[in-house]
Order: C-alpha cells, then sequence, then structure tokens
C-alpha cells in the first residue's frame, strides 16, 4: 500500500469541522455478529467523519432486505428513509430533485438492486443521478432465510444443498454499460480500500457505484461459495493501491511515475492508484469491461477502482432549476403572477 | 341553474322502443338495480321530441342515386313539403364520424369554438379508439342555449366520413335527423326517414391542394364549411377560430381558410336546407374559457407552487403533465432561465410515485398522474407513504378497467382502489373535481390537504372530465396562502425544545414534521415502512403498533373537517334525493330539471365532493325517503363505501342507478331510471 496516510484529523477527537466521530454513529447493528454488513457500515461512518461532511447534509436511503436495515447503524444525526423493496432509487432520485444540496446515499442488497429492484437501477444509472449506491453483494437472501439472489455465482451451492444454475448478473459490469461514471468493486474485509473508495465516491458528481462483497455469515459463507469470507481473502486481487487525497489536504502521494494514475475528483480531491493489474486503467471503458468478464471466467475478485470518468453532468444539473432546493421555494417563488393567469384566460377564450 | 325549458318542453311522450338496429356504440348494457326488473339487452329508452320540428317522413325523402341526383333531392321535397321545418334553434347535438389519425381534430375544435364564439353554449366529446390511426373515432358537439353539458343521447346531426361506420351511423339514427356525407358513401337508399345531404368531399378537396396528404386533411375543413353554412354558423367566426388553431402558421391559415369557403360555396349552391337546426347569435358564452380538465388540473398544480412532477405516460391521464410541461415552460423560469421545478418522464409508475414521495419527504411539493393501471402499480408505494407519513398529490385520470380495459373510454370505477389503495389498514383522502374550476381549486386543495395531513392525497377525475373540452368561466386567481403543514425549522425546533416524529402532540393525530437537511440536533428521524413508535425508532412492540395506526385512523377523521364539503341544494317538499360526484353531476344536475319539468319531481341533490365523507351525508340522508346514488361503475362503489358507515335505516334508503359502458352518462338514463324506480316504489307502497 502507498505510503502515505490521511491525517489523523487535529487532536485524535474531531474532525476538520470540529465534530467527534461520535457524531456519526447511529443505532446498534442487530444483524447476525460478523456480518459483512457491519463492516461496511463502520468504514461509511469513518469516510464521513473523515472527510468532514456535516451530517444534517446526508439523506440515507434504502430498500429492503438486511442491507437496507443499515442506514440506522450510521450517522444518526442525517435524515433517513427505509423505502419499498428494489425501490430506494426512485426515492433517491425523487430527494435530490427536491433538495439539491442533500447529499444521497443509497444502501441496498443483491436482492434489492439486481432482482426485484433492476429496473430502478438501471434506470438511475442511466439517468447519471447525484447518489452515492452501495450494493451490499452477499449472493443471498438473508432476512428470508438463504435464498440465490441473482448475483449468486453459476454452479454455487446454497447451504441447504441446492445448485445455482443460472449466471451471475454482474452489477459493475452492467453499471457500465448503462453509463455510471464511478464504479468500484470491494471486500466488506478490506476496511483500507473500501474507505478510499467511499471518499471517492463522496467526491465524485453523478452516481458512484459500490459492489461491495459482504458475506453472509449465515447462509453463504461455506466453501465454494464465491461471496465467502474464506474465497474472497485468498481471491482478492487488487486492481490497485489505492489513497484518497481530499480537497482539504495537499498531495503528497507519490508513486513511481508510469505506474500511477492520479483522478481529480469534481470536489477537487483526488485519487491516486499504484496500478498493480498488468495494462489495466480504470478510465478504459472497455478494458474495464473486458477485465470484469475475465475475473469471472478465472473465478477471480477484482477490487477496486474499476472504472471512473470525472466529466459530463449529473442528472439534477441537466434540469438546470434554480440554484436553491426546490423544498425551500416559498409560494412567492412558485405562484405566478395575476397576470399570468390572465394571459393564460384570455388565450383560453 | 339554467331552464331547459326547450328541450324538456317537448318531452311529452316517453316510448319504449325495441330497436334492434340502434348503433351498438349506444346500446350499452345500462342497468340500475333500482329493486326491480329492469336489466335489460337490447332494449334502449328513447325519447322522442318529435314535437320539437315539423317533419314528415313521406315528404323529405327520395330514394335513388344520391350521387346523381344530390340536389334533385332538394328540389323535389321542396315540392312536396311546401313548407319548412319550424326551426330549432341552439338545441341540437352534432355527431361528426371520422377515422382517427386523419386531422379532423382541428376541424371538429374550429366546429365547436365558432358555434361558442357565437355566444352559444357548446360541449365536446370525443368518442376514440385507442389506436394512433385508422379505426373510427367519433366527435359529438352539443349545442344547448341552457348551457347543459352532458352527453345527450339524441343526435340530431351527422357528419358520416368514416366509410367503415357510415352505414352503422346512418341505422343508428333517430327519425328526422340530419346526415351529411361523403357522396361516395351512398348512404341515402338506407333509410328513408333521414334527411340527406350527400357532399362530394374528396372532389371539392382538390380544388384546394394537389398534395395528397394535404387534401385528406382539408376535406375535414370542407364538412366544417358545409355544417357551418347549413346551420348558420357566422362565417367571421370560423375565420377566427382558425386563426386561434393554427396560431401564426399563414399557410396553414390560408389553406384552411379557402377549404372553408369552398366548402359553404358548395352548400350555398347545392344543397336546399330541409332540416330545421340553426345557430342563432346568443350572448351566453362571453368571457368565458374553452378548456379540458386535465389543463385545469395542471393549472392548479402550477398556481399551488408544484416543484417536482415525475410522470409515466397512459391515456387519459397524459395530458395532465404535458399541460404542466407547457405552462411551467413558460411561467415558472427565472430571469435567468433556471427552472423552479422538475418534471421527469420516469422508467414507469413506480418509479413516477417513488420519485413524487422521494421529493415529498424532503419537503418539496410533489405530484404524479396517473389512470387505472398506473394506481395499480402505485399501490405498495401508497401504503408507505400512508405509514411513513409523506405528502404526495397523485392524480388519477380514471378509465375503464379492469387491466387494459377500454383505455378511451371513461368511468368512475376506481373508488374502492383509490380509498383503500395498499395492502393492510389503509384510507386515502380523495377528491372529486365535476368541474374545471374544480379541477384548478381541487388541485391547489391537494397540496395543502397532502402537506397538512401528510398523507397522499388523489384527485379522483375521469377521461369524460379530464380529456374533453368544457365551457367554463374563466378560473379565479387564488387568494389564499398556501398551507404547508406542521413543518418544524431550526428556529421552531429551538423553541420547542424536542421533536418526535410520530407524536401526536396536538391530539388531531397529525405530528409535525422536520425536512431533511434541517441542521439541527434534534432534527434527524429515520422513516420506514416497518413498526415505529413516536419517536420513529424501529418497533414490533403491540402497543406502539397499535398507538400508530390508530393515531392515524384519527388522523383521517381530522381530514373529515378539512376535505371540500359537498354542494347540497334542498327544495321545498321533496323526500327524494339525488346524490352525484364528478363527471355525473352535469347529467344528474339535467336529470333534475327534467324530473321537475316533465314529471313534476321535485329531488334534493347532494354533490359529493371528497372523500372521506363529511357529516352532511347524514342529514341528507335523513330528509329523504329514498336517496339515488348515481354513479358510473358497476358496483355501486361509492354506496357500498357509504353502506360501511352509515346506520341501517339511512342504508335503507340507498338505490343505486349505474352507468357503466364506458360512454358518459346522459340525463336520460337518470330520468328514465329513477321515475321508473319510483313508479315501482309507489306501487309497492299501494298494495
Amino acid at each position: 500500500m502507498s505510503s502515505t496516510t490521511i491525517k489523523p484529523p487535529s487532536g485524535g477527537k474531531v474532525n476538520r469541522i470540529g465534530l467527534p466521530m461520535a457524531d456519526y454513529k447511529g443505532g446498534d447493528s442487530t444483524l447476525c455478529a460478523g456480518c459483512g454488513h457491519d463492516a461496511i457500515t463502520s468504514q461509511i461512518i469513518r469516510a464521513f467523519w473523515e472527510y468532514g461532511v456535516e451530517p444534517h447534509r446526508l439523506a440515507k436511503l434504502s430498500g429492503i432486505g438486511c442491507s437496507s436495515k443499515t442506514p440506522a447503524y450510521f450517522l444518526n444525526q442525517s435524515h433517513g428513509i427505509n423505502a419499498v423493496h428494489g425501490r430506494m432509487p426512485s426515492v433517491g432520485t425523487g430527494a435530490v430533485l427536491g433538495n439539491k444540496d442533500l447529499i444521497a446515499v443509497g444502501v441496498s442488497g443483491d436482492g434489492d438492486s439486481a432482482s426485484i429492484g433492476l429496473g430502478q437501477f438501471c434506470h438511475m444509472l442511466r439517468r447519471n443521478v447525484p447518489m452515492i449506491y452501495i450494493v451490499e453483494n452477499n449472493g443471498v437472501y438473508g432476512l428470508t432465510k438463504g435464498q440465490f439472489s441473482a448475483t449468486a455465482d453459476y454452479g454455487s451451492k446454497a447451504k441447504g444443498g441446492s445448485v445455482n444454475e443460472l449466471p451471475a448478473i454482474d452489477v459493475c459490469a452492467l453499471s457500465i454499460e448503462l453509463g455510471c461514471n464511478f464504479v468500484a468493486r470491494s471486500f466488506a474485509g478490506d476496511p483500507k480500500q473500501l474507505i478510499s473508495l467511499l471518499k471517492g465516491a463522496i467526491g465524485h458528481r453523478g452516481t458512484a457505484m459500490l459492489d461491495i462483497v459482504s458475506p453472509c455469515v449465515t447462509f453463504n459463507n461455506h466453501e465454494g461459495s464465491t461471496k465467502s469470507y474464506p474465497f474472497a481473502k485468498a481471491h482478492d486481487e487488487l486492481l490497485h493501491e489505492l489513497s484518497f487525497v481530499p480537497f482539504f489536504e495537499q498531495i503528497n502521494v507519490e508513486f513511481e511515475e508510469g505506474e500511477s494514475v492520479d483522478v481529480s475528483l469534481h470536489d477537487g480531491s483526488h485519487l491516486k492508484l499504484r496500478k498493480l493489474h498488468q495494462g489495466y486503467s480504470p478510465t478504459d471503458k472497455i478494458g474495464a469491461l473486458r477485465m470484469l468478464t475475465e475475473a469471472t471466467d478465472q473465478r477471480e475478485l477484482l477490487t477496486g477502482l474499476v472504472y471512473i470518468n470525472e466529466e459530463g453532468d449529473d442528472f439534477i444539473s441537466q434540469l438546470n432549476t434554480v440554484d436553491r432546493p426546490l423544498a425551500t421555494l416559498t409560494q412567492e417563488e412558485t405562484q405566478p403572477s395575476r397576470e399570468a393567469l390572465q394571459e393564460i384566460m384570455e388565450s383560453l377564450m | 341553474m339554467a331552464d331547459p325549458a326547450g328541450r324538456g318542453a317537448f318531452q311529452s311522450r316517453v316510448h319504449l322502443v325495441r330497436n334492434t338496429l340502434q348503433n351498438p356504440r349506444f346500446l350499452p348494457f345500462e342497468s340500475s338495480d333500482c329493486g326491480g326488473d329492469d336489466r335489460v339487452f337490447h332494449v334502449i329508452v328513447i325519447c322522442l321530441c318529435n314535437a320539437r320540428f315539423a317533419w314528415r317522413p313521406d315528404s323529405t325523402v327520395k330514394k335513388g342515386d344520391d350521387v346523381s341526383q344530390q340536389s334533385s333531392d332538394a328540389a323535389v321535397l321542396d315540392e312536396e313539403g311546401g313548407r319548412g321545418p319550424d326551426p330549432v334553434t341552439n338545441d341540437f347535438s352534432i355527431q361528426i364520424a371520422t377515422v382517427n389519425g386523419s386531422g379532423s381534430q382541428s376541424a371538429n375544435t374550429i366546429l365547436m369554438r365558432s358555434i361558442f364564439q357565437m355566444g352559444i353554449p357548446v360541449s365536446g366529446k370525443n368518442l376514440f379508439p385507442s389506436n394512433i390511426a385508422g379505426l373510427p373515432t367519433w366527435f359529438t358537439i352539443r349545442v344547448n342555449k341552457d348551457g347543459w353539458t352532458a352527453r345527450c343521447k339524441e343526435l340530431d346531426f351527422l357528419i358520416a366520413m368514416n366509410a367503415q361506420t357510415a352505414a352503422e351511423d346512418v341505422m343508428g339514427l333517430d327519425p328526422g335527423r340530419v346526415v351529411v356525407y361523403e357522396e361516395k358513401l351512398g348512404l341515402s337508399s338506407l333509410r328513408d326517414d333521414l334527411i340527406f345531404y350527400p357532399v362530394p368531399f374528396a372532389k371539392l378537396a382538390t380544388e384546394i391542394s394537389s398534395d395528397s396528404r394535404l387534401r385528406k386533411l382539408l376535406a375535414n375543413m370542407l364538412y366544417v364549411g358545409v355544417v357551418g353554412e347549413l346551420i348558420s354558423i357566422d362565417p367571421q367566426e370560423i375565420d377566427k377560430a382558425i386563426a386561434k388553431q393554427f396560431k401564426g402558421k399563414k399557410k396553414a391559415i390560408e389553406l384552411n381558410l379557402k377549404a372553408i369557403e369552398i366548402g359553404v360555396q358548395y352548400a350555398k349552391e347545392n344543397i336546399r336546407k330541409l332540416d330545421p337546426f340553426l345557430c342563432e347569435r346568443m350572448d351566453k358564452t362571453a368571457g368565458k374559457i374553452i378548456i379540458d380538465g386535465n389543463a385545469a388540473c395542471a393549472l392548479g398544480a402550477m398556481f399551488a407552487g408544484v416543484t417536482v412532477a415525475t410522470w409515466y405516460p397512459i391515456t387519459p391521464s397524459s395530458s395532465v403533465c404535458e399541460s404542466l410541461i407547457g405552462y411551467m415552460g413558460k411561467y415558472r423560469h427565472e430571469d435567468d432561465g433556471k427552472a423552479t421545478y422538475a418534471i421527469v418522464q420516469a422508467e414507469d409508475e413506480l418509479a413516477a410515485v417513488g420519485m413524487a414521495i422521494g421529493a415529498g419527504w424532503v419537503g418539496a411539493r410533489s405530484m404524479t398522474s396517473t389512470s387505472g393501471p398506473g394506481i395499480s402499480l402505485m399501490a405498495e408505494f401508497t401504503g408507505f407513504a400512508y405509514y411513513a407519513e409523506i405528502p404526495v398529490v397523485i392524480f388519477d385520470i380514471t378509465r375503464v378497467g379492469p387491466s387494459t380495459g377500454l383505455p378511451t373510454r371513461t368511468q368512475q370505477s376506481d373508488i374502492f382502489s383509490l380509498v383503500f389503495l395498499s395492502h393492510g389498514d389503509t384510507k386515502h383522502i380523495v377528491l372529486i373535481p365535476a368541474s374545471i374550476k374544480e379541477c384548478f381549486s381541487m388541485s391547489m386543495d391537494a397540496f395543502d390537504l397532502t402537506e397538512r395531513f401528510q398523507t397522499p392525497v388523489f384527485i379522483m377525475s375521469d377521461l369524460d372530465l379530464g380529456m374533453n373540452n368544457w365551457m367554463s368561466d374563466p378560473i379565479e386567481f387564488p387568494e389564499v396562502k398556501l398551507d404547508r403543514g406542521k413543518v418544524l425549522s431550526k428556529e421552531d425546533l429551538d423553541r420547542v425544545g424536542s421533536f418526535g416524529r410520530y407524536d401526536d402532540v396536538d391530539g388531531d393525530g397529525i405530528p409535525y414534521r422536520t425536512l431533511p437537511g434541517t441542521k439541527h440536533p434534534l432534527a434527524s428521524y429515520f422513516t420506514r415502512g416497518s413498526g415505529h413508535d413516536a419517536q420513529a425508532t424501529y418497533s414490533e412492540r403491540a402497543d406502539d403498533y397499535q398507538n400508530n395506526v390508530d393515531r392515524l385512523a384519527r388522523k383521517y377523521d381530522t381530514a373529515r373537517k378539512h376535505v371540500p364539503e359537498p354542494i347540497i341544494d334542498y327544495v321545498d317538499g321533496s323526500r327524494i334525493g339525488i346524490l352525484a360526484f364528478g363527471t355525473t353531476d352535469m347529467a344528474a344536475a339535467e336529470s333534475r330539471d327534467q324530473l321537475e319539468k316533465e314529471y313534476d319531481l321535485k329531488t334534493h341533490y347532494y354533490r359529493l365532493r371528497a372523500l372521506p365523507f363529511t357529516s352532511h351525508l347524514d342529514e341528507f340522508f335523513d330528509r329523504c325517503d329514498r336517496v339515488y346514488v348515481v354513479e358510473q361503475n358497476r358496483d355501486a362503489q361509492m354506496a357500498s363505501l357509504m353502506r360501511m358507515e352509515m346506520s341501517t335505516d339511512r342504508i335503507a334508503k340507498i338505490r343505486n342507478i349505474l352507468h357503466y359502458t364506458g360512454i358518459p352518462i346522459d340525463a336520460r338514463f337518470i330520468t328514465n331510471n329513477l321515475t321508473a324506480n319510483e313508479n315501482r316504489e309507489q306501487q309497492k307502497e299501494a298494495l
């Protein structure tokens, strides 16, 4: 890993806006002990704290499933909404339509995004809705006790012994295909990579899709499951070493020339990547798709920033709405005049 | 209420006619369950107003080849008849039968508007297929000096332009009516009791343009000219209407004016008028507007300050958001060009309502619009918004179900699904406009109510009101302060010092909310569709669940005092009531007039304007022996809701009049069913 670390906030107790990490915590988790989701939750808390995002600016969103319970376990000082199964993307879209100042963070699962919610997931990506969208991917339906999801690997065995005969949907490949400009894959057991990617997602404009393999310790953590701790630990191949430099810090990450990539994000932050995978560049769309396909064939778990493109407007900018959030507009700002109504009436006479 | 003496006075005789020749479109299975055996197939109650004009079948029709003898028809008739008919002025209906996609809509609008501009009340109804081009479509213009706007079952003037339906259309007419038709269709041999005016439309069109596509379009304008001349529409008004229709398109205006002129000229030179129908200038439309209900709903939403509208196209609701796009584009951009709104076409109705709910949650005034199938898809999300208590306005422009049903026909059959939409114990607020002004005012009310009560609010309009053009008084500027409901700001939180999202602080069932983005340590909450306590914390406790749903019921009861009140008309000495809502109102109002004039039967009237019911309902039933609940659905859905809430003695007074053919209900249907049942009731009493 890189030689540089992000400076801990001064004094180790408060972040750059003067808040202790406790202000970014949520309620106690009710998930199974050892659940990958809880590891992700910890990194979400840490990422927002270290970044120094004001908690009230967040809107937490989720659908239904184990993953969708987790927004209750982080950032208690942010508003949150636990919507209906598979349809959190539309609620998130509406939330940022109504208030463009909000930082939307959606937490979903593989059932929520790749099965029941596949349509809404695709259209959110296609629109490039500004939203951090996390898929806590364990290849299994936990809350209903162990049925296969659409990301379960071909040939994998369920706890009860049945074998999945259908190919898996690769949400990363799908996201690239649909025009998503920030596509990452990570593993709940790699907090260091995860936090860099989460921070990169915060700095990105548009949909940032993070597919995070998050083993289900109860239903899918056995031999033969590619979404298990043993498999992920044995097969996790890092695409690159990843460092995140927030906009409020000097860049002092040094890689040797020719083996690094620097991506400057919308808010002035930087993602620095030291290449580990031969010939791979995260700004090459076709290369990214090829790499994902090959990894699937070779039963490899390649993690890192799969694809990034910092150009182009997000959905909300395209709509060219006023700078203030629409939700804050008053009657005076939204009700046309008496003369306007008169003009309309005359046109109908 | 207008006095309809003209038409009603003539309706002295009522005939039950078994008529297998009736046009099947007007041969619906019309029924009522008034208690007797009056469910009839293929029997239609026709009220002939023979006295309206002096007409004798043997004096007006000459069989033969109407192509060669088109002008001699008139001559023969004149010799034999010897006298013209007594004129029927400003009280008739015109039906134009065309093929959809042929551009007849502009012609029909111009015809209707020209009459309107002469000061004569008109209403238009478009009966169209679920198809882009090539299938039959009918447009009916009702000209009525008394201002009745409901569908009129009797057609007086048929313009037969569609070869596919011409014969059937002609056979469906009552004797003595008029047919203007493309002469090649050779219709005059079909009946000997109608007045036929053959016109070589195709041939005349060649005089206007050499472009075959244009010729087709302009043939429609020719019939406007011909009929305009026949019924004495002021040509200047037609010119004005054309200029309005094709605003700024010089070439189009020129061509259309030319077509009108040729039509007028043809009629002058070749047709001898034998029918009695005439337009005569009045002063009843001065200052009035013509607009469709969906556009009026869109205007209401705009003036209510809607900021987020998300939708998915579906007939007959698409024009709500399409009109909104037009109006907002013009009136809701700031000086720098930036919009004070966002309108998004979603990928389906699930997403449309999801986006609207997301926007409502963060405090934007949000809406979606749809029709029956979309309502079904929105069910889960609506229950979520009910339980998580999130404002959203949902327009349901109803059509005929179930399933795809008749997508281009009208009905009021979504009542059950709207009131109870979603699983679990849910009940929703539904506003039911019955006029253009109410489309506007109730749209505004809906946004206030949804924010006040933090629950989904439905507007239940229908295809008839939403997609047809209606004459109306202009919409007045709303002199109201918008009600944004119980929202706690940062300053409020400082002041009150505590906040529980689902805490019933005021005892009215309505909690306070904060908006995402509010910078205050007390502001945040995590809302969800799963069980929660007053602090919005996840809870599976029995008492938390029950307290919460009981509070929601209290909130719904509070709403009874805030939804639009019914319009009630009590008359002296009556014990019979009529209850209607939405587009049944137009027919019910006219029927009351018929009942009084023809049967000397005075009725109380209750026009329901919203759900939940208000306290006025019980009193109305107490002042009646029988209440006829008029609805456009099979299952008496509104009356069934009343049965759920009313005492048994009141329930016993309910009589149903149900019309569910997809065609708008007409006054005569109500009058006939009501009088038939009254006769039965009186016979029963006599026994």
